[in-house]
């Protein structure tokens, strides 16, 4: 088997435990069933976490926040950012500038600080969170996007669709999208493993998912103080979080390799 | 007299098709061979082979390449570079990208040069190539110069060292047709004073006609037709040959009568920013007529194109279809008269969507002008596609699956189907071969006689407009200077551009270059 195929079936695997995580979990997520930090058990197979809840159950819905965040931030991020990339690279003049310099804007100020900003003053709540990570992934889906779809703009084929007449969405659809569908596909793929990183990085400082609820990040900051005593509980929501870098970047490479995008930057 | 390069037998394979096979030749000191053939023949594979180069993936799988007495499979490839650095040299076809445009021109020129007074020499290299000021013309960086100025420097670059062979690969293809006669009478006055063996390769006839002694015809890596130019040029002995031959001869098509013009333009003025490229142009296309547009690069052809499809918007004149002025931008267009008037880029292969089918591509225009769909539209693409003479089973595939005269094709097929009344073709056969110009040519002429077309024709090639064109008009510095049927602006130029143009336009008779040279210079 191919990294490739191994990975696609790693991340198939956390997308099916993600999606069944209610009925698969042998505990509810907030009951307390085991002591706090207890060693692993018939009863809690991972043991317990810092008040004694099953730190397995707790994962797998920890999982479940993680990935449908990931997958919210990136479905939303996409759809803004490549529009906007698409539009601006068409009709180039000042809406080009414009764009071009707020994305600036916002790159320059590092994401984990902004986004600490924006929940600081909104507070935190599920649609600012993703709200505002949409934001900041917009920006680098247009960082990439639009110097390529601005090589796409200059190709004699838009001109023979402006000749015929083509509306400005017909020809981002029909003529610019297929040509940049391998770039958009992987950026997409690698968007998403950092969004689930995203997530779980402002989980961990306390401005993400909150409690009762964990997201993986969460769970390493709840579990954290453990570390200090010899238990592994914090390294099993990491572990997990680790898995879900891997398996997206596998099949990303993956598709990269098969559609020889930019092969001289392979190692 | 001494054979420089011997080759015998020689087959090439790149991924084991093959890309030359059963090559024979011999080339004496002092003599100039001319490769011929179209693209994908392997002429280049050849020249290159001549000095011990292979691209990367191709392998010698039989004969050999003897040069200057040594077996170049044999050398090491210390010794090959020690022969290329000092006995043989090759010239590009683009200059452009063959200097480095950091370094000052006698640093690149002479870099290889292993006599001491490397300055004397380039001045020497530079008087010899007729280059402006040859004291100081070699101070300039390549991009201060001329793209005539920047090949001819490449050719002093292969002579620096006297070498013993010299590969020319297409050297002025990329130039206009005045400047290709003078570098082509300067490559020759220099490989005769240096007595040195050259191969020439090129894909015009005509070309080599002058500059060499023998020709060697090749197709698809095969041998087809070698022998002294005269023989070859006079008494082609293969169909193929003939074909080559038969190419350039041809007359005008008869001017037929006066009629209203389908398409008109009246004092023309374009210009990007604050630059006029285009001064007062006005011209006019009747219908089942081809006017043709010739000019140098930079006389303004192309962007003339581009206005009368509605691309830029002119500062002052009009566009008239039929008497009816044309808003100035396609967007202000309607459908109608966006349908009317098909523009045919240069470059099939970025006037394609390489992700789009042939039935997509050439379905769009069927859709969206005319409504069709289902049976109906399967019924038309198919009629298209025989219009084109392209096989129906080639609609499901993607551009890249086709050579550039298919996918030529398929642009023309798309501007039919919308079922025009006028074509603006933007130089559309000049990436073309010779022979599959003809065709694309001929299906033109076809189509515009069945169909009644009106077609505006922008080119550099002037033995094409004397084929094809019933008037023509000429272009210097953005201005129509002379305007005409065919026939007679070429029979009996009145201005003295079109004469320097017409004398310039490459002739396959004997003496046609000295000739061109005797009335260029005065200029």
């Amino acid at each position: 088997m191919t990294r490739a195929t191994l990975s696609a079936v790693l991340l198939a695997v956390l997308v099916l435990v993600a999606l069944t995580a209610p009925w698969i979990a042998p505990h509810p997520p907030s009951s307390v069933v085991t002591g706090a930090f207890a060693d692993p058990s018939a009863q809690a197979w991972l043991g317990g976490d810092s008040i004694g809840r099953d730190l397995f159950s707790r994962t797998l819905f920890g999982l479940r926040h993680t990935l449908g965040i990931a997958l919210a931030v990136t479905v939303g991020a996409a759809l803004l950012g490549i529009t906007l990339a698409l539009v601006a690279a068409i009709r180039r003049g000042w809406l080009d500038l414009l764009l071009g310099r707020l994305v600036d804007t916002l790159m320059a100020v590092p994401q984990i600080i902004f986004a600490l900003m924006v929940l600081a003053v909104l507070g935190v709540s599920l649609p600012t969170l993703i709200g505002t990570m949409i934001v900041l992934e917009t920006t680098l889906f247009f960082r990439v996007l639009r110097p390529a779809a601005g090589d796409v703009a200059a190709m004699d084929y838009l001109e023979v669709a402006r000749l015929r007449g083509e509306g400005l969405a017909w020809t981002l659809r029909r003529e610019v999208l297929p040509v940049l569908m391998p770039t958009v596909l992987a950026e997409i793929g690698i968007r998403f493993a950092f969004a689930a990183l995203f997530i779980s990085s402002l989980s961990f400082l306390g401005a993400g998912i909150q409690p009762p609820d964990a997201d993986l990040g969460g769970l390493v900051r709840e579990n954290a103080l453990a570390i200090t005593v010899g238990k592994l509980a914090p390294l099993v929501p990491a572990f997990v979080i680790a898995l879900i870098a891997i398996a997206v970047n596998g099949v990303v490479d993956g598709f990269v390799r098969r559609h020889a995008i930019r092969p001289e930057l392979l190692p | 007299m001494s054979e420089v390069l011997h080759v015998e037998g020689l087959r090439i394979e790149a991924r084991g098709a093959p890309i030359l096979d059963g090559i024979e030749l011999s080339l004496q000191k002092g003599k100039v061979l001319g490769l011929i053939g179209e693209s994908g023949a392997g002429k280049s594979t050849l020249g290159l082979a001549a000095i011990g180069y292979l691209k990367a993936g191709c392998a010698v799988t039989a004969g050999r390449v003897r040069l200057l007495g040594q077996d170049l499979g044999q050398q090491s490839p210390e010794a090959l570079r020690a022969l290329r650095r000092q006995r043989i040299s090759y010239v590009a076809q683009s200059a452009a990208a063959a200097f480095n445009p950091f370094w000052r021109l006698e640093r690149q020129v002479t870099e290889l040069a292993v006599t001491p007074d490397r300055r004397a020499l380039a001045r020497d290299l530079f008087a010899r190539l007729h280059l402006p000021e040859p004291e100081v013309f070699g101070r300039r960086y390549p991009h201060q110069v001329s793209g005539g100025q920047l090949q001819r420097a490449m050719i002093a670059m292969a002579l620096a060292n006297r070498p013993e062979l010299v590969v020319f690969d297409e050297p002025t293809t990329a130039l206009d047709v005045t400047t290709q006669v003078e570098v082509l009478a300067q490559i020759r006055q220099v490989v005769a004073e240096q007595g040195c063996a050259a191969l020439y390769i090129t894909h015009d006839l005509a070309v080599v006609a002058q500059m060499a002694d023998d020709i060697l015809v090749l197709r698809h890596g095969r041998m087809v037709e070698q022998g002294a130019v005269r023989q070859v040029v006079e008494a082609p002995r293969t169909d193929y040959a003939r074909a080559l031959v038969a190419h350039r001869s041809g007359s005008a098509p008869p001017e037929a009568a006066e009629s209203a013009p389908l398409l008109a333009a009246e004092g023309l003025e374009l210009g990007y920013g604050r630059k006029v490229i285009v001064q007062e142009v006005s011209l006019a296309v009747p219908r089942g007529q081809v006017l043709a547009i010739v000019g140098e690069s930079g006389s303004g052809k192309t962007t003339v194109a581009r206005a009368l499809a509605g691309l830029i918007a002119p500062r002052a004149g009009s566009v008239r279809l039929e008497g009816r002025a044309l808003a100035p931008l396609v967007e202000g267009r309607s459908a109608e008269d966006r349908r009317r008037l098909q523009f045919i880029h240069q470059l099939p292969d970025v006037a394609l969507n390489p992700r789009h089918s042939l039935h997509e591509i050439i379905g769009r225009p069927l859709t969206l002008f005319h409504g069709l769909s289902g049976a109906a539209l399967q019924t038309r693409l198919a009629a298209l596609m025989a219009d084109v003479e392209l096989p129906v089973a080639l609609l499901d595939r993607v551009p890249g699956a086709l050579s550039g005269g298919q996918k030529q094709r398929v642009c023309i097929a798309r501007a039919l189907a919308a079922e025009p009344d006028l074509l603006i073709c933007d130089e559309i056969t000049s990436a073309l071969d010779p022979l599959v110009e003809d065709g694309i040519l001929a299906l033109l002429q076809r189509l515009m006689q069945t169909r009644s077309l009106g077609i505006v024709f922008i080119t550099h090639n002037l033995g094409l407009t004397r084929r094809f064109a019933h008037r023509v008009a000429v272009m210097e510095r953005g201005r129509i200077v002379e305007e005409g049927a065919t026939g007679s602006v070429f029979d009996a130029p009145a201005q003295p551009y079109t004469r320097r143009l017409l004398a310039a336009a490459p002739q396959m008779r004997a003496g046609w270059l000295t000739e061109a040279i005797g009335s260029l210079r005065p200029l």
